[in-house]
């Protein structure tokens, strides 16, 4: 696969003296799903504008589609659409009218037929008629989505599409990115929950403080951060943990009252029920259990010591 | 400027007159309103106790200066809130994406705001007829004077609509110096009427030209030379499309 968009030492410091990328170098697959995942205020929005043209990188360079984007930016922006965090829109304007306004800005010729296949697409055919305002906040997404794609984009930005949604929309939103993927747009989103980079991308890169910390497939990542702890409070105490438990490497926690055990949620076994069986047949009696993920600060966390070491 | 360019153009600028349907009665029927009011105040109250004006009926001496008072305010209102809703919406992000250029933007923008001046324009030439004969000596003139006037205003328009950070930024410059200037730019009054010292720091308002400008259109006479009327156009012209282009070569208050 061709990369589409290729970042190389991209940089960008505000005139207030923040850093906000640090030399980030990404390729992007044509065709694929990337997930952009980071805490509030790592850089995805920061990296994502640059790349759109909304605001400006302070060194480096970014092609999109193989056009420069500031050299060339005609034939970059053309191959780009975008779908900002915020919910910007002309309210008083009809759905209708506002995607057949990005198609034109675009400079693509009218096509009635596109825009509706578009709408429909994205259920929003009926309504068509209707003020922007007039609709709920999920539908005004789906707005923006429409206007995104009208002019046939190559490359389709998603910033934090499911920021500040319900579940239930959540996954709506996740299967229509997955119906857009069959049309064959590459996509980029933002995101700052696991789940969604889980669900839905194919590579995933971390990003953190300005700084890329590493891009990897999915599947290998989620190996690394699908990490839990499972804690076993004890209904009496025990001073050591006794061999049998040896092949969990479990450790021994307040006071001898809790046993915490790691465990690789991706794994064939994870290895639970074996232990608490195991318990059951030494006679270790206990009174609650719970497992917890590693969040999101705690694993760039140890994401970083990872960096460091290698 | 290929096809892809013109469409761009032409999304913009059908954008913005749908804007200006969408308020299509108040935007006609107010400058209706407006001038009738004028001409019963000044031209009928006031106007029938004054004498003439260089020769000309105080109430059609006033109608070049009405017309230019209300494309001022039109022109500049117009512009500065194309640019400035979507800076307060957000939605500007969809103009800084896509694949426009500076110039591109400016021809849409300034062209529709100074469409709707013009519009306007005419509409208070038509009104001014009911109620007085308003002879023009130099009619293409006087038209072209009103496109220039039109696009001047709307790219000083357009100017304060990229600077102004809030809404009451947008407005402080048109009501507090472009109206008055207006007013003490000999817009109801020849500047040979004031005593010394006042006429010659009025020669110092640039506004006294523009009008002078238009006026001489309808009588061939103004209150200075109409080359320095044109030379002030032009001036304006320069300074705005210098200003806007610094503004878009280096993304000032547009982008980060």
């Amino acid at each position: 696969m061709a990369s589409i968009i290729q970042v190389t030492g991209l940089t960008k410091r505000y005139a207030s003296g923040f850093e906000a990328l640090k030399g980030v170098d990404l390729a992007i697959q044509e065709g694929e799903i990337f997930a952009l995942l980071g805490p509030n205020g790592a850089g995805k929005t920061t990296m994502i504008s640059i790349i759109c043209g909304i605001a400006r990188p302070t060194g480096g360079s970014v092609t999109v589609a193989g056009h420069d984007i500031l050299r060339d930016y005609r034939g970059a922006r053309s191959a780009i659409g975008l779908v900002p965090q915020e919910l910007s829109t002309d309210q008083f304007e009809r759905v209708i009218d506002t995607v057949t306004f990005s198609r034109g800005l675009f400079g693509k010729p009218r096509n009635d037929a596109y825009v509706e296949k578009v709408l429909r697409d994205l259920s929003l055919w009926d309504k068509r008629h209707n003020k922007i305002l007039e609709l709920s906040g999920g539908m005004k997404r789906r707005v923006m989505i429409a206007k995104a794609l009208s002019h046939e984009p190559r490359v389709l930005f998603l910033d934090e599409p499911t920021a500040g949604v319900d579940v239930e929309l959540r996954r709506d939103m996740w299967k229509l990115i997955g119906e857009l993927r069959q049309t064959g747009v590459t996509i980029i989103l933002t995101t700052h929950y696991i789940e969604e980079a889980e669900e839905m991308a194919d590579r995933v890169g971390v990003i953190t403080k300005g700084e890329l910390l590493l891009v990897e497939e999915k599947t290998a990542l989620m190996k690394k951060l699908g990490k839990k702890t499972l804690t076993i409070v004890l209904a009496d105490p025990i001073q050591t943990i006794p061999d049998a438990l040896a092949e969990w490497n479990v450790t021994l926690h307040a006071d001898g009252n809790e046993i915490e055990y790691i465990f690789d949620t991706q794994a064939e076994r994870t290895g639970v029920s074996s232990l608490l069986r195991r318990l059951g047949d030494l006679g270790i009696g206990y009174k609650d259990l719970n497992t917890r993920q590693s969040s999101l600060e705690d694993i760039f966390v140890s994401l970083v010591h990872q960096e460091k070491a290698a | 400027m290929s096809l892809q360019n013109l469409r761009a153009i032409a999304a913009i600028y059908t954008f913005e007159l749908h804007r200006f349907r969408r308020t299509l009665l108040t935007g006609l029927l107010v400058p209706v309103i407006t001038t009738s009011l004028y001409f019963v105040v000044f031209g009928g109250a006031i106007g029938s106790r004054m004498t003439e004006i260089d020769g000309i009926p105080y109430a059609a001496f006033i109608v070049p200066g009405l017309i230019m008072m209300s494309m001022f305010t039109e022109s500049i209102f117009n512009a500065s809130f194309g640019i400035y809703m979507p800076k307060f919406t957000g939605t500007i992000y969809e103009l800084l994406s896509a694949p426009v250029s500076a110039t591109e933007t400016i021809i849409a923008y300034v062209g529709a705001a100074a469409t709707k001046s013009l519009i306007v324009g005419s509409i208070i030439f038509a009104t001014a007829h009911l109620f007085v004969d308003v002879p023009v000596a130099h009619p293409v003139a006087m038209a072209a004077f009103m496109v220039l006037i039109a696009v001047s205003f709307c790219l000083f328009g357009f100017i304060l609509g990229i600077w102004a950070q809030s809404f009451e930024q947008l407005q402080v410059i048109p009501l507090l110096l472009i109206m008055p200037m207006t007013f003490l730019g000999g817009a109801f009054y020849s500047v040979h009427m004031l005593a010394e010292p006042w006429r010659t720091i009025t020669l110092f308002n640039p506004i006294v030209y523009l009008i002078s400008g238009f006026r001489w259109t309808f009588f061939g006479q103004g209150d200075v030379a109409i080359e320095y009327s044109l030379l002030f156009v032009a001036g304006m012209l320069a300074v705005c499309l210098g200003v806007i282009g610094w503004m878009f070569r280096t993304g000032y208050r547009l982008k980060k």
